[in-house]
């Protein structure tokens, strides 16, 4: 047991003497959190949006005013031709203009219907689409208050009543957090787990190791039991910068969540040691998790595109990544405040994948060793 | 030699890789206090016969008894009883001296009271009281690999395995490293080494060299270098070697 004790007090050694390895294990999770959190939001804030039209007509100054007061939006310049227009959105001056045809006040009144343009930058779809979403709201409001003016208030009207379950306030943290935890657990498991044994095999201590009385089996035990221990620091670090700093909720059961990051870990450990058995140096290692789990678990496990989307075969792929499920039960416990009932299909599948990654790595490791 | 107990017996050693025999049935023993120059060219199958003579692989077919352990059924207890050093001279870099030596003593299960003994005494002996605190990455490479010659034998093996221990080192360093072995024989451990200098071949109280598979000669420096009617080991070595039909 005593060897056992050496080797993790090593473990731990090498992992606070090497600065950068410090940084990445401990300092890396609250900075992606930050970043995703503050800087890297999918919500648009204070959009530019230019008017080309007739300020003096009080139908055009009403929506001016009322977009001036959405709190998503703002007026830049008032233009009067559409080369200034363009030229601006062009410079990025402006996300989007609105173009109101002349006399609008004038031809609303008087023949029922006037036309108003919205031009928005599409090289960057995604925030063009938001924008004009807001507009078109602002611009519909504004039209439910003329007809009832109008006509009186008598009118028959429908107003859709849009309400989002868990998350009113449209809040992007809510996605993140559960998909930039299991990114974070997947990359201090399986890349720092790799890179520690690949090292040793670089330096050659670890056929010292091996030629020493110590099992294998304990041997991997004490490899992968200090990063488990720092999954741990981790993931508490993560669920009291999200409650804490991104008010995210915690609406489920903490020891369920804890349960599932648990059997995620070992998944990522599993991981871990399988790259260790291919790899020879600490760049493929590197490699091998950058690229071959990294950036799938990035672009297929639903956070930042859905999965609902994908091709089908990108769909099945992505089936295989275990950070797709364990985001899914996040999801659901932390968010939707879900009880182990209907999380029991992903947690077997994350389950099944754990046991299949440690018993098929341990078997290679082991192998690889005879 | 006065002491004839041996400290390594092997009979008719064979590994087989598939259709590949790596170790093609050798026999030798290695008597206990002897400098052993295991020499080969690469590829000949020397470390693939190291791998089971330190209980890491076991042999297809044969008998064999290290330290007095059988090396089919007893690799564990094999374990305990050797030390082993590669041509690395693999320490710890980012912990200090004595951590590398607390390291190896908790692997080999010295008690913490053995441990602070062994380091006292190993610094000593090394002359690296200053240097406890160090860390081995700061350390010049003659020191590096007479510290990891002296935690190999930690914890008092009956036989220490040395895996080109001087590759890399320069002449005055590899000369006084040999000084170091001579110190461990005289005190009764069985060294058991291997080199590509053939200068150091000379050294040893006993050669044997193997080619394909096979040990083509086994004797002492002197003996050989009459077998073979050369003035140096390196002849000896170039005459024998010369026969390999493997490819490298």
């Amino acid at each position: 047991m005593k060897e056992i004790f050496a080797f993790i007090s090593k473990e731990f050694m090498h992992i606070f003497r090497d600065r950068r390895t410090t940084l990445i294990v401990l300092v890396m999770p609250v900075v992606q959190i930050v970043l995703f959190g503050f800087a890297i939001s999918t919500e648009v804030h204070n959009a530019v949006v230019d008017v080309l039209g007739d300020m003096s007509d009080p139908m055009v100054q009403q929506i001016v005013c009322s977009i001036e007061n959405n709190e998503y939006l703002e007026i830049g310049k008032i233009l009067d031709n559409p080369d200034q227009m363009n030229e601006r959105i062009r410079k990025g001056k402006a996300m989007a203009a609105l173009c109101f045809e002349n006399g609008f006040d004038r031809k609303l009144n008087s023949e029922g219907k006037a036309s108003v343009s919205i031009v928005s930058d599409g090289a960057d779809p995604n925030s063009a689409q938001i924008v004009s979403s807001y507009i078109k709201g602002v611009i519909s409001s504004e039209q439910l208050n003329i007809t009832t003016q109008m006509t009186g208030g008598g009118a028959a009207t429908m107003r859709p009543n849009v309400q989002l379950m868990y998350n009113p306030a449209m809040n992007s943290s809510y996605n993140f957090v559960p998909g930039v935890m299991g990114l974070i657990l997947m990359l201090i498991c399986s890349m720092m787990t790799s890179v520690s044994i690949v090292r040793e095999k670089e330096l050659g201590t670890m056929e010292l190791v091996l030629v020493s009385p110590v099992k294998p089996f304990w041997i991997i035990l004490s490899k992968l039991t200090p990063y488990l221990v720092l999954s741990v620091i981790n993931f508490i670090s993560v669920l009291l910068l999200a409650v804490f700093v991104m008010d995210v909720p915690i609406n489920g059961s903490i020891t369920l969540l804890s349960l599932v990051a648990l059997i995620f870990v070992g998944s990522s450990l599993g991981l871990g040691l399988l790259v260790s058995v291919i790899s020879s140096t600490q760049q493929t290692a590197m490699l091998l998790c950058g690229m071959g789990l990294t950036m799938p678990t990035m672009m297929l496990s639903g956070l930042i595109f859905p999965c609902e989307s994908m091709p089908v075969a990108l769909q099945i792929f992505s089936d295989i990544i275990p950070a797709k499920w364990f985001i899914i039960i996040v999801k659901k416990v932390m968010i939707q405040g879900a009880g182990l009932s209907s999380i029991i299909k992903e947690l077997s599948i994350l389950t099944g994948m754990m046991v299949f990654l440690l018993w098929f790595s341990i078997k290679k490791f082991k192998t690889r060793l005879s | 030699m006065e002491n004839r107990e041996k400290t390594v017996i092997i009979k008719h050693l064979v590994k087989r890789f598939g259709d590949f025999t790596a170790v093609n049935d050798i026999s030798f023993d290695v008597h206990k206090g002897e400098i052993f120059g295991f020499l080969g060219a690469n590829g000949a199958g020397k470390t693939t016969a190291i791998r089971i003579l330190c209980g890491l692989s076991k042999p297809t077919s044969g008998e064999g008894t290290v330290a007095g352990y059988n090396i089919r059924n007893q690799q564990e207890a094999i374990k305990k009883h050797i030390g082993y050093m590669s041509q690395k001279f693999s320490l710890y870099p980012d912990l200090k001296v004595w951590e590398n030596i607390e390291l190896f003593g908790g692997i080999y299960g010295l008690s913490d009271k053995q441990i602070a003994e062994k380091t006292t005494k190993m610094l000593k002996a090394l002359s690296m009281e200053d240097a406890r605190d160090m860390f081995v990455r700061d350390m010049p490479l003659g020191w590096k690999q007479k510290l990891a010659f002296s935690i190999s034998m930690v914890h008092d093996p009956q036989i220490v395995f040395l895996d080109e221990p001087t590759g890399g080192v320069d002449p005055v360093t590899r000369r006084n490293f040999w000084k170091m072995i001579y110190q461990a024989a005289s005190n009764g451990v069985t060294v058991f080494v291997t080199t590509h200098y053939m200068d150091e071949a000379e050294y040893c109280d006993r050669v044997s060299i193997m080619v394909d598979g096979v040990v083509e000669a086994l004797g002492s420096p002197s003996q050989l270098k009459e077998r073979y009617s050369a003035n140096t080991m390196d002849e000896v070595f170039t005459k024998i070697a010369g026969r390999s039909i493997r490819e490298e």
